[in-house]
């Protein structure tokens, strides 16, 4: 009896040892993972009015993405992320069901089923040059009446049939620089006109039959002064053009082909007008709107072609395109904003003085629809954009854990675990495993606005953009706050704000309780390096923008330095166009403790389009005008030079900054060390030959090869070189520790490969003898300098991978105890990890019994790819551009966050959760368990003395 | 500890000066890679004896196809502009397939005169930079690019001044420059002035190394060493073969010699102190008790 019950409760101990996770379950997913979708920020939208079925809208995103929106919810019904380089055009509707798309400049066109996304049809145009490309869809009133969508692209006019999207006709203009403008269909239908313009002083009408292609008519005529890019349709047999000097407004009417013109002045419609003025563009019958230096002016045109101002507006306006709202009515919409706010007006288009709707939303960079004033919803598609991301600690809970709210919940806590134990036992109901799973996805645990001991939560600064900061939780990944920031938006000194990166600014350890942390964005105002730059502090807890102010010098390169002040801000070196290097924060404390570190900071360039790599020291205080305490000159230290007819850089990658190495030693089979070549100043650099760094198949192999460097950036050594023939681009590199790994393409073996390099430190080697070690004549402790020459030796080894792949990088632990796994994101947009052992480059065919001790695999010509180890399970992370790891305070786990039009985020343990118990672990099953055996040891205990005391009578 | 490397490196380097056209890679590739085909890319120059003379011309010129090029080397003092310091004198090579290398070269350099050997003692002093450049391009050079390397001026002084140059080579031109002491050079740098104020000079040439094929297998990975050479396992001795039978068998041998000890004990004992030494000892001698 006693047996049994202790054979069983072994059992079941057993049993609950056994459920700590290999890989992920199904029921597993979302516990600690989210994923969220976006589509980016929107090029085109097109409304769908018919009255039948759910409302949806229509849009193309900068990002290349087409979806379908709900327009009660803004859910996403569907959409499709087309290729980096598959620009979207132009979008619109043909026979209510197919959603068209122009892309690739005006080269490839495709049709989409409306209602579930699906591709029905793909085209591809060609032309003889390349040109500015146009979609123009016929409307019809018959719903299955084969229409054929007219597209110009390539510098040819096709007609393309919209069921097969077969080429029904294709019409090549005879003056090659004919840039079409408008195509316009006829009333009748069967005869449309292209207008359009040949250099700039030339308009040309085509009058075309819309069933063959027949050229009918053409007329052409010179526009005495020329005139400039815009152009407004304002109705279907009328057009408002400016001159060269944008200072006349040209009607040009081109009835039944005849081209007549009409001149206003605008000095004639719009008094004060001085400068220049522009068209803005719209599809407004009988009005359009000319922006002038000072205000923007709507303009009637009457049928005679009589122009007449209805209304100025005093700042930069929006229009929308015309929406039907009845049989004969059409409205739209004008949006400007001032201050802080939009204004968003929707009118008549007839009537100008008929507001449909006035509105003034705050300003805020989301995409929402009004409806009856109110706004319905909105979507944060900014994050579809992120440029840089960083991390912060959330709040340390300041009083403990309340104990009434444990004991509110003592009930529902011992209920959840007698489930969980009911499951680990295999005795749960369908019902209850439902009730499980919920009970784990809703754990209000994760979502904790207070930092954790294993330091899962944290929240993710992230910025886009559109200069939008948000800040994510890690628990869920819910926006806990976003703010759009004052020091990224337009002003008249600044035009082009953009941000570069986000950067943690001031992170407090000593008083982390009373002190918040905050984030630095350094921005510019422009999109050239030699732009003035932008500084602010953002914190991290509230939201709020602390400071912020423009710089008096550009910013070429930001660096953060390992030194903090006595407030624990960090400090920032930035590097303008000019060479000289800025110190941050401004404070002289900064520079006292900067001036201590001045002569061993060196810091390097990289000029790609040069084949320059030049590495840089600092001197004392610069001189010019701009000469401070704060500013540093800079010198040149070494440089490299590739010879531009043989080598290219297309690719350099350095250590992360904050990475721990744990270990400088390796202990290989032969109870032999060696030594880890563990310095934070490499640099990886891979060239190819200049042939080779197109596409993929646009070398041959003989003409092509990738060098691969590894440098020191402080004195510029190369501590290895090596030549891949017959190999090329795109290079995606990782380093870390003593290793690099990179992936490229190998045009001799049609594959793509993977290479691992590891540098290991010969100097050290002879540290082996235990009487050297105990005598203390080891050089273990002598410092290490970049300047000593050094002693290295490279072990490599390449491996066969089957995918192309976008991103790549490696886990990162908190004391790097933890082994190594590669993030690989492949072209499917998933992420992949990779185990470092199959890098191993003493891999070899048959390792020896002490090699298979030491976790050496058999070398094989391939990577595996293990579906399993998908970290995104069944999701995708579509048009994924980066991926970050994040320590957490527990070692075994570290925290992936994957961007790019979607986010996803998860933790990972590489080596499994060996420090920690697992979440779902039952604790009352380990209670019952040892409940039971202490009542079974007592039980045992009483029959073995009745036993014994049988035995003593006998 | 600088000493004894200094040592190592000197007489490593007195190895290799006396053997005539040495050509190996052991200097910096002790260890081969795997798979790959290394061929000799690095050239280890004898030393040339400073002096202000130049090289004798006409040596090499046996070939046509080869011509003799001069490459200057310019020093800096610090921040100072760059004035020209030693000369290296290089044969160009052409191979049949029209690719030029860089071959044989040599190395003269003059000594620091009066002026400049103040300027090096300024620089000792003030642990500033000596920066040394050459033109990146040997053929025609531009005066535009050119490849420089730097050192603190600390790390130089030996017994007189020694000087290391690793030169990376790419066809004809000279892709980077890697110059400094050829031993150790420890931070804190303390400041000492040599003893002559002569250098000796190491230069390497180096190239690109080939990188190691990819292994391609047939199906079957164990069946490419063949049927005989199936590597048979080491022999192992008796005691790793079977220890993990060994111990428990000791520990029962163990166990039982204790019992036999505390039976003739317990036998002694047994009639006063019989009930607490039952109720102890339980679990391992049931036997004992039930006679």
């Amino acid at each position: 009896m006693a047996m049994a019950i202790r054979s069983f409760l072994i059992f079941l101990f057993i049993l609950s040892l056994t459920v700590p996770t290999f890989s992920l379950h199904e029921d597993q997913v979302g516990l600690m993972d989210w994923h969220q979708k976006y589509i980016g920020k929107v090029k085109h939208a097109v409304f769908q009015t018919q009255k039948t079925g759910r409302k949806r809208v229509l849009v193309s995103t900068e990002e290349n993405v087409i979806a379908s929106l709900d327009l009660r919810h803004g859910e996403i019904f569907w959409r499709h992320v087309l290729g980096a380089n598959d620009a979207i055009d132009g979008i619109d509707t043909a026979m209510t069901k197919y959603a068209i798309t122009l892309s690739s400049g005006g080269s490839i066109l495709r049709a989409w089923n409306l209602p579930d996304g699906q591709m029905v049809w793909e085209c591809f145009l060609q032309g003889p040059s390349d040109s500015k490309s146009l979609l123009f869809v016929p409307t019809s009133s018959k719903v299955d009446k084969d229409n054929t969508i007219l597209v110009f692209g390539k510098g040819s006019l096709h007609a393309v049939s919209s069921i097969h999207g077969e080429i029904v006709w294709k019409i090549d203009f005879p003056s090659e620089s004919f840039e079409v403008q408008e195509v316009i269909q006829h009333h009748d239908g069967n005869t449309i006109y292209v207008v359009g313009f040949v250099g700039s002083s030339q308009f040309d009408v085509y009058q075309i039959n819309a069933k063959n292609g027949e050229l009918l008519k053409h007329n052409s005529a010179t526009i005495d002064g020329g005139f400039s890019g815009e152009v407004s349709l304002v109705s279907t047999a009328k057009l408002v053009v400016l001159n060269a000097a944008r200072s006349t407004l040209l009607t040009i009417s081109f009835q039944r082909g005849e081209i007549s013109f009409q001149k206003t002045y605008i000095s004639d419609l719009v008094e004060d007008f001085s400068g220049m003025a522009v068209i803005l563009p719209s599809k407004l019958t009988g009005l359009f709107a000319v922006k002038t230096s000072t205000a923007t002016a709507f303009i009637s045109v009457s049928s005679e072609g009589k122009l007449e101002v209805v209304d100025k507006i005093m700042h930069a306006t929006f229009i929308s395109n015309a929406l039907s709202i009845s049989e004969d009515q059409q409205a739209f919409a004008l949006v400007w904003h001032s201050d802080n706010e939009i204004h968003l007006n929707v009118k008549q288009v007839h009537d100008w003085n008929s507001d449909l709707l006035k509105e003034r939303i705050k300003l805020d960079q989301q995409r929402g629809l009004v409806h009856k004033g109110k706004v319905v919803w909105s979507r944060e598609d900014g994050l579809a954009s992120i440029i840089g991301v960083t991390t912060s600690e959330l709040p340390v809970e300041k009083e403990g854990v309340s104990v009434a709210k444990v004991e509110l919940n003592l009930f529902e806590w011992l209920k959840g675990h007698m489930l969980k134990v009911k499951g680990s036992l295999m005795l749960a109901s369908a019902e209850d495993v439902a009730a499980i799973q919920g009970m784990r996805l809703k754990s209000s645990e994760k979502s904790k606005m207070i930092r954790d001991h294993n330091g899962f939560r944290k929240l993710l600064i992230v910025l886009t953009k559109s200069g939008k900061l948000f800040a994510l939780h890690t628990g869920d990944g819910q926006i806990v706050w976003s703010l759009l920031l004052n020091s990224l938006r337009q002003t008249e000194a600044c035009k082009n704000p953009t941000g570069i990166n986000v950067f943690q600014w001031q992170v407090p350890h000593h008083h982390a309780m009373d002190e918040n942390p905050s984030v630095l964005v350094v921005g510019r105002c422009g999109t050239g390096t030699d732009a003035l730059g932008i500084f602010s502090y953002i914190d991290t807890y509230t939201g709020k923008e602390l400071k912020y102010f423009g710089l008096d010098h550009s910013v070429a390169q930001v660096i953060p330095l390992p030194l903090t002040d006595s407030t624990e801000q960090r400090l920032h070196l930035l590097i303008d166009a000019n060479g000289q290097a800025h110190l941050y924060p401004r404070a002289p404390e900064a520079v006292s403790i900067f001036q201590r570190e001045l002569s061993n900071i060196y810091w390097y360039s990289v000029e790609a389009d040069k084949g320059l790599i030049k590495g840089h020291g600092l001197k004392s205080n610069c001189a010019g005008e701009a000469a401070d305490n704060y500013c540093f000159g800079t010198r040149e230290l070494w440089s490299i030079v590739f010879p531009s007819e043989s080598e290219k850089i297309i690719s350099t990658v350095t250590r992360k900054s904050n990475e721990v190495v744990h270990t400088q030693a390796k202990v290989i089979a032969d109870q032999d060390v060696m030594y880890k070549y563990i310095s934070k100043n490499l640099l990886f650099v891979a060239t190819v030959s200049p042939k080779a760094s197109g596409d993929i198949g646009s070398a041959t192999p003989g003409e092509s090869q990738l060098v691969v460097y590894v440098v020191d950036t402080v004195s510029g050594r190369i501590l290895h070189r090596m030549t891949h023939h017959g190999s090329q681009g795109p290079v995606h590199a990782v380093f870390s520790e003593n290793w690099i790994v990179y992936h490229y393409f190998n045009l001799r073996a049609h594959r793509y490969e993977m290479t691992v390099i590891e540098i290991y430190d010969q100097s050290r080697a002879d540290n082996k003898d235990v009487l050297k070690l105990v005598l203390g004549k080891h050089n273990l402790s002598s410092p290490i300098s970049s300047y000593s020459r050094p002693e290295v030796t490279t072990k490599s080894q390449s491996y066969y991978f089957t995918h192309s792949i976008k991103a790549i990088a490696v886990t990162s632990t908190a004391k790097g105890i933890t082994s190594r796994h590669l993030l690989i994101g492949t072209i499917g947009d998933q992420v992949l990890a990779m185990d470092k052992r199959f890098f191993d480059p003493r891999r070899s065919v048959n390792p020896t019994q002490s090699e298979k001790e030491e976790g050496i695999l058999p070398l094989t010509d391939s990577l595996p790819i293990i579906p399993q180890s998908y970290v995104t399970h069944s999701l995708k992370v579509e048009g994924l551009r980066g991926i970050v790891t994040v320590p957490a305070k527990l070692e075994s786990n570290t925290l992936v966050f994957t961007y790019g039009v979607d986010l996803f985020f998860t933790r990972l343990a590489p080596s499994r959760t060996y420090d920690s118990l697992t979440e779902d672990f039952s604790y009352a099953l380990l209670l019952i368990t040892i409940v039971a055996l202490v009542v079974a040891i007592f039980v045992t205990w009483v029959l073995s003395e009745k036993k014994d005391l049988s035995d003593k009578w006998r | 500890m600088k000493k004894p490397a200094l040592f190592r490196v000197f007489a490593l380097f007195l190895v290799i000066s006396s053997l005539h056209a040495f050509q190996s890679d052991e200097l910096d590739e002790e260890f081969g890679l795997e798979g790959g085909n290394l061929q000799p890319q690095e050239q280890i120059l004898d030393p040339v004896v400073p002096t202000r003379s130049t090289p004798t011309r006409g040596k090499y010129s046996d070939s046509d196809s080869d011509s003799k090029i001069q490459i200057t080397l310019e020093q800096a003092f610090g921040d100072s502009d760059f004035f020209p310091a030693a000369t290296f004198s290089a044969r160009l090579k052409t191979w049949s397939h029209g690719a030029q290398t860089l071959t044989k070269l040599r190395f003269s350099r003059n000594s620091f005169t009066e002026v400049e050997k103040q300027k090096f003692q300024k620089l000792l002093e003030e642990d500033e930079f000596y920066r040394i450049r050459l033109p990146s391009n040997v053929l025609n050079p531009t005066g535009k690019d050119f490849v420089i390397s730097s050192v603190r001026a600390r790390c130089l002084p030996r017994d007189g001044l020694d000087e290391h140059f690793v030169i990376h080579t790419e066809g004809v031109n000279i892709l980077a420059v890697n110059y400094g002491s050829p031993g150790a050079c420890p931070y804190p740098r303390q400041l000492r002035f040599p003893a002559k104020w002569s250098f000796n000079s190491h230069t390497v040439l180096k190239n690109s190394e080939q990188a190691p094929r990819t292994p391609t297998f047939a199906e079957d990975v164990p069946g490419e060493l063949g049927e005989g050479e199936t590597v048979p396992p080491p022999e192992r001795s008796f005691w790793a073969k079977y220890w993990m039978y060994l111990i428990p068998l000791g520990l029962i041998v163990m166990n039982a010699m204790t019992q036999a000890m505390n039976l003739p004990e317990e036998q002694a004992t047994g009639q006063s102190g019989a009930q607490p030494a039952a109720a102890i000892q339980r679990g391992p001698s049931p036997a004992v008790r039930r006679r």
